[in-house]
């Protein structure tokens, strides 16, 4: 269970115990995006604030496995203060690395870069998408 | 019955190392099924009812064979035995021909929160167009439907019941023949949903009286896409199809059509014709073991099982009382898809999740569950090498924080 341990060893715990950026909150300015996975319970939502093209904030809420619930932290403390740019980059980037596709290994995904250990475990690929695929929505122009 | 035998006939546990506790999701298929299979579309590949060159012929014989075969398998008649997609699409058969044309605003129609989404699902469809009402069994404080609690709901408004035979979470047996009794004084028709219980106990639908009782062959050895509806005669004949075209009809003009009388009415397009030879053979793999030493072997190792994880703390179970091989479960503090990973690094295959029976996990006021379940390939090492791993992700979980 080495390549386990190793994972949940990382980053995932601190983040799944001590979540940042965890709640939300009810101001306009937001975009919300609220994704669910039926067929496992995982169900997070996403709210990012853009303003004069950088990412001020992002908040998140949401039950799910560790994996789920962390990657949603991880995925906030990287991307606040990011350009909408970078953070669209850095998205691509670690979309990529998990599903295997080939990736710019020079972008740096900060804390991102342990769920890379989840690439060993496809069955738990889509657990640590989630949360940026919502992210991503946010981005989307209506 | 002598398990080391039967798993020999199982090819994917050739890998000594696999323990498959996933057969309430699908079962595995032995050798018997998968040669049959390839009998047919290495010797024949045909279409039936439509040729009438001699290969055709025969292989619309053995294709017939099955429903035969199957037929006798519940007590069925031949005509009773409508080939469908599986048990989904059996159980929406029922709602969607005799559930729409039946039921009239204020009908009620009795489910319970121990439905799989395929049972409940089509009937809540039927009860908002029709504007008629859903109504639950209320569970006992286990989680069982029992005759005491079925007769507090059962009304002269009730038109159709349909509830499952055994659960696919908790795998309680439901007293269905007593309730089918109760049903049938209010004049009530009920539709059961056994894709859980074929596979598992003897069902004979003459006994039971059911009206109609759906199950898939995936569940039981024999190959996906395939399941079949069981329907009383008088009931199917009067029912009109929801598909049509090629095979279902008897004469087509400008305007009108007539069609054929079950199972022929509600079959159109080619069927699947190597699946269901292939369900064919399976249940006659099962008739050869016999169905209630599967339900007592099965039953042995879910004692065995529960007895040992009662005494690992940090573990819940939901359904120590299972009357069947179904465990539902959890390692406290961990979600079911953290420990799901865990298991799969020790070979150990395992549903983790909502099981497509979303009623029953919010009942329990859980987020989702770990569910293991036992077939007739599953051995006592099985279960030893399962419970040394529940202690095993129970510590790991534990020492890396959760």
């Amino acid at each position: 269970m080495n390549n386990l341990e190793a994972l949940y060893r990382q980053v995932i715990m601190d983040h799944y115990k001590n979540p940042r950026n965890k709640g939300l909150v009810n101001d306009e300015k937001y975009k919300t995006v609220h994704i669910k996975n039926p067929s496992c319970g995982d169900d997070i939502t996403i709210q990012s604030l853009i303003d004069n093209g950088s990412i001020k904030d992002v908040r998140h809420e949401g039950t799910g496995c560790s994996i789920c619930c962390s990657s949603a932290s991880v995925l906030s403390e990287t991307l606040i203060g990011k350009t909408v740019v970078e953070a669209n980059q850095i998205t691509q980037t670690y979309l990529n690395m998990l599903s295997n596709k080939e990736y710019d290994e020079e972008v740096e995904l900060e804390d991102a870069i342990a769920y890379q250990g989840v690439r060993k475990f496809p069955a738990r690929v889509k657990c640590a998408s989630i949360s940026w695929k919502a992210f991503e929505e946010t981005l989307k122009e209506e | 019955m002598d398990v080391k035998m039967i798993k020999k006939d199982f090819p994917v546990l050739n890998d000594n190392s696999l323990v498959y506790l996933d057969t309430a999701a699908s079962s595995l298929k032995p050798i018997q099924v998968a040669n049959k299979v390839n009998e047919y579309y290495l010797e024949s590949g045909v279409n039936v009812h439509r040729g009438v060159y001699n290969l055709s012929y025969k292989t619309t014989e053995l294709y017939e064979n099955s429903r035969q075969i199957i037929a006798d398998f519940i007590g069925a008649k031949f005509e009773e035995v409508i080939f469908t997609r599986g048990a989904s699409a059996s159980l929406n058969l029922v709602a969607s021909s005799y559930g729409m044309d039946n039921i009239v605003e204020g009908d009620e129609i009795i489910v319970s929160e121990l439905e799989h989404h395929s049972s409940v699902l089509p009937w809540m469809n039927v009860a908002k167009k029709k504007k008629a009402k859903l109504v639950y069994v209320p569970l006992t404080s286990e989680g069982r439907i029992t005759v005491e609690n079925f007769k507090k709901v059962i009304t002269k408004k009730t038109k159709v019941v349909a509830l499952n035979y055994v659960s696919n979470v908790m795998g309680y047996i439901a007293p269905v023949k007593e309730i089918i009794k109760i049903a049938h004084d209010f004049g009530a028709v009920v539709s059961v949903d056994a894709a859980q219980a074929v596979p598992h106990k003897a069902v004979d639908v003459k006994e039971l009286d059911c009206d109609f009782l759906s199950f898939s062959a995936h569940k039981m050895c024999g190959p996906s896409g395939i399941g079949i509806l069981y329907g009383k005669l008088d009931l199917l004949n009067n029912m009109e199809p929801i598909e049509f075209g090629g095979d279902m009809n008897d004469n087509v003009d400008l305007f009108e059509v007539s069609y054929k009388d079950s199972p022929y009415r509600f079959e159109t397009g080619t069927p699947p014709i190597a699946q269901v030879i292939g369900f064919g053979e399976a249940v006659k793999y099962l008739e050869n073991i016999g169905l209630d030493n599967i339900l007592e072997h099965e039953f042995m190792l879910k004692e065995y099982v529960v007895n040992k994880m009662k005494q690992i703390k940090g573990i819940t179970i939901y359904n120590e009382s299972s009357d069947t091989g179904i465990i539902a479960f959890n390692i406290d503090g961990v979600h079911p898809h953290d420990a799901v990973t865990y298991f799969d690094g020790d070979n150990i295959s395992m549903r983790a999740g909502h099981h497509c029976a979303q009623l029953i996990i919010k009942w329990l006021k859980v987020p989702a569950t770990l569910r293991a379940s036992f077939y007739l390939y599953n051995t006592i090492e099985d279960c030893d090498k399962f419970i040394e791993s529940v202690k095993k992700a129970r510590d790991f979980f534990t020492e890396v924080g959760f």
